[in-house]
């Protein structure tokens, strides 16, 4: 009973983002028109599944990257130019031949982290602030990403794409089945490690962690490599749904944005030690179902950002709640 | 464990005293910013003639407007990601009551800064009373102003272009050789220094980037401070904004979005630490003035774009590793 309870506890961020999810989903799901025309039958219901799932992973893989930073106390303003980088990357090398496309794909998931590895190094060894770190950073990886494509194109193995963009047995999305493996390949490994508990306790309090004998340059320098590396998965997907890369730095920013804004709707705490990245990918197809939400009711597209604004500001605020349990004065400075 | 704020006290015992006295990050910048000026005079003349000078500050303004804010922000341990578009916000509704008349076209620079303050006041609700992290609200409130500015200019035909006074503001001359927009950063530093240095407010802020908890004891009312500084700092995106409406003649949806990261960039360059409750306004002034020398010249050498971007990454890093590093967590 008592074991459950702190599981519980434990998980209430990310159990709270399950819930915003579905919920949002199941309205999304019940308004959407292809299936209001075509009622509930399983081809509809994949098809309209595959379409969701192939916007949703994107942000998924980059706010699972930003969730890994932001629990070591950090914040990775690189995440969605590492991300353009890659997918720049990836427009050139992922082609040609089965062995090719395979080199191809190690070679984009090394440059991603690569790029974490760089972000890790210098916060680490450097000692500058991972905020201020990550925006030169961010620059770096956005003027790379310009050598690599000063205009949009190039291409991809469209075999491997369709594949991974595509249903499984013509029912499933197989985007949503890489992003359940690469949880599983990556992110339990880590979190159920002496790294990944160290990555928490990091977060926690880095003083009290370095006190304590916990490994914190390995913990810090693990977590920023595998964000680079995730995001290099979602740069991977993005040159897969759109057989072309680009150096589009708008894009570049909002998913920067956008992965914040998913980890903290996630149960991600940004002030570290708190939350957990499967959180932070429900927090990220909660976000994308919002913004998805207007379309289903045929409302004018002028009208999105700012609904997706005003229930991003309500979600943020409903942590307001917290106050109310604050006995003395001082807890609200955390 | 304070020895590494004032280290290699040996030799700089024997320099003038107000020299000692400078914050060795605001040095490091004014000297990058010679540096600069006499790399770029290898390439051409023209860098260190007086018309290419202004012009930099003139440009240099808009950016020095918008980080006088930001730097209020990061002093008190906060950071406002709302910039892009309270900037745009300011320059578009400047605009638009513009389009009513006379009335409209004196009012329009004090509406525009309205709404830049309005959209600051929820910012600073929601970071004060509410406790949201920074990061997160400023973000949000990004995102409302985006959707109204997006219904706004998409719902019905929007009149975006500058009216007189906000082009006499940015690209005209109250002093012969002088820019307006020059003189209109001078003034707001010139009261962002006083703010800072003269008044219990800004001693207040300083004081609630150290320790907001502290601050709180001592019996400041941190929670109203922290409210008005996100409000200011609304505002004086707003300012950018007008300026820079003015300067191109007309309001554009994404004109906020250069403005971000090197507002950012502009403070912690000067010394201001990211974690709050330390740094100087002229660092703030050399930040800016760098990183405008810095695109300038890179532009002017016909860099392109990708060779920039890089380029403006690594100087930002080298020059943090220079002044910027924490402490060791050991210490």
């Amino acid at each position: 009973m008592r074991d459950w309870r702190f599981w519980f506890a434990e998980q209430r961020g990310t159990l709270l983002a399950v819930a915003i999810f579905v919920v949002m989903f199941a309205v999304y799901i019940v308004n959407h028109p292809a299936i209001a025309n075509n009622g509930f039958t399983v081809a509809t219901l994949s098809n309209v599944g595959q379409t969701a799932a192939n916007k949703g992973v994107l942000l998924a893989f980059v706010a699972m990257a930003q969730a890994l930073v932001v629990i070591t106390a950090g914040i990775d303003l690189s995440v969605g130019m590492t991300f353009t980088l890659t997918n720049c990357l990836a427009s050139w090398i992922v082609v040609g031949d089965p062995l090719s496309t395979a080199l191809g794909v190690v070679g984009v998931l090394a440059a991603g982290a690569l790029c974490g590895a760089i972000n890790g190094a210098i916060v680490i060894f450097g000692r500058l602030q991972p905020i201020v770190t990550t925006i030169a950073t961010g620059a770096i990886y956005y003027g790379v990403a310009l050598l690599l494509r000063p205009f949009p194109g190039g291409s991809v193995n469209g075999d491997l794409a369709d594949l991974l963009t595509g249903k499984v047995f013509d029912v499933f999305p197989a985007s949503l089945i890489v992003l359940a493996l690469v949880v599983l390949v990556v992110w339990v490994p880590f979190s159920r490690s002496v790294t990944g508990r160290a990555a928490y306790a990091v977060g926690s309090s880095e003083v009290a962690a370095y006190m304590s004998g916990v490994p914190v340059r390995r913990a810090k320098f693990v977590a920023y490599t595998l964000a680079g590396l995730l995001a290099s998965i979602g740069g991977l997907f993005l040159t897969f749904f759109t057989y072309t890369g680009e150096a589009a730095l708008a894009s570049g920013n909002t998913y920067t944005l956008f992965s914040i804004a998913a980890v903290v709707l996630g149960g991600v705490s940004l002030f570290g030690g708190r939350g957990s990245a499967i959180g932070a990918i429900f927090g990220a197809l909660a976000f994308r179902t919002i913004g998805d939400l207007l379309f289903v009711f045929n409302l004018d597209p002028l009208w999105q950002p700012l609904f997706q604004g005003v229930v991003l500001m309500i979600a943020v605020s409903l942590g307001a709640f917290g106050l109310f349990r604050v006995r003395n004065r001082l807890e609200w400075f955390g | 464990m304070s020895e590494t704020a004032h280290e290699g006290s040996g030799w700089t015992s024997r320099l003038p005293p107000f020299i000692r006295r400078m914050d060795p990050a605001v040095v490091t910048a004014f000297a990058c910013i010679v540096v600069l000026l006499l790399l770029g005079s290898l390439y051409s003349r023209n860098f260190l003639s007086l018309e290419y000078l202004l012009q930099q500050l003139k440009v240099a303004s808009f950016l020095g407007v918008i980080a006088t804010g930001m730097m209020l922000v990061i002093l008190i341990g906060q950071i406002d990601l709302s910039v892009p578009w309270v900037v745009t916000t300011g320059a578009m509704m400047a605009s638009f009551a513009s389009s009513f008349g006379t009335a409209g076209v004196i009012l329009g620079i004090p509406f525009g800064i309205l709404c830049g303050v309005l959209l600051g006041l929820l910012n600073g609700l929601g970071v004060a009373y509410l406790r949201i992290p920074s990061m997160i609200i400023t973000l949000a409130t990004n995102a409302v102003a985006q959707g109204l500015m997006v219904v706004y200019s998409g719902g019905f035909s929007p009149k975006d272009t500058a009216s007189a006074p906000m082009r006499y503001l940015a690209t005209g001359f109250l002093i012969p050789g002088l820019p307006n927009a020059v003189i209109v950063w001078a003034i707001i530093g010139a009261l962002a220094v006083f703010l800072l240095a003269r008044t219990t407010f800004g001693r207040s802020i300083y004081g609630i980037g150290n320790r907001e908890r502290a601050a709180y004891l001592s019996g400041i009312n941190t929670r109203r401070i922290v409210m008005t500084t996100f409000a200011i700092s609304g505002g004086l995106a707003a300012v950018g904004g007008i300026l820079l409406a003015g300067y191109a003649s007309k309001a554009a949806q994404s004109m906020g979005d250069a403005y971000l990261l090197p507002s950012i960039a502009a403070v912690v360059l000067g010394g201001t630490s990211i974690l709050g409750g330390r740094g100087t306004y002229l660092g703030t002034v050399a930040g800016v003035i760098l990183i405008t020398l810095l695109q300038s010249i890179l532009s002017v050498m016909q860099m392109p774009e990708a060779g920039r971007q890089i380029v403006y990454g690594v100087v930002i890093v080298a020059m943090m590793l220079l002044y910027g590093r924490e402490r060791l967590v050991r210490q």
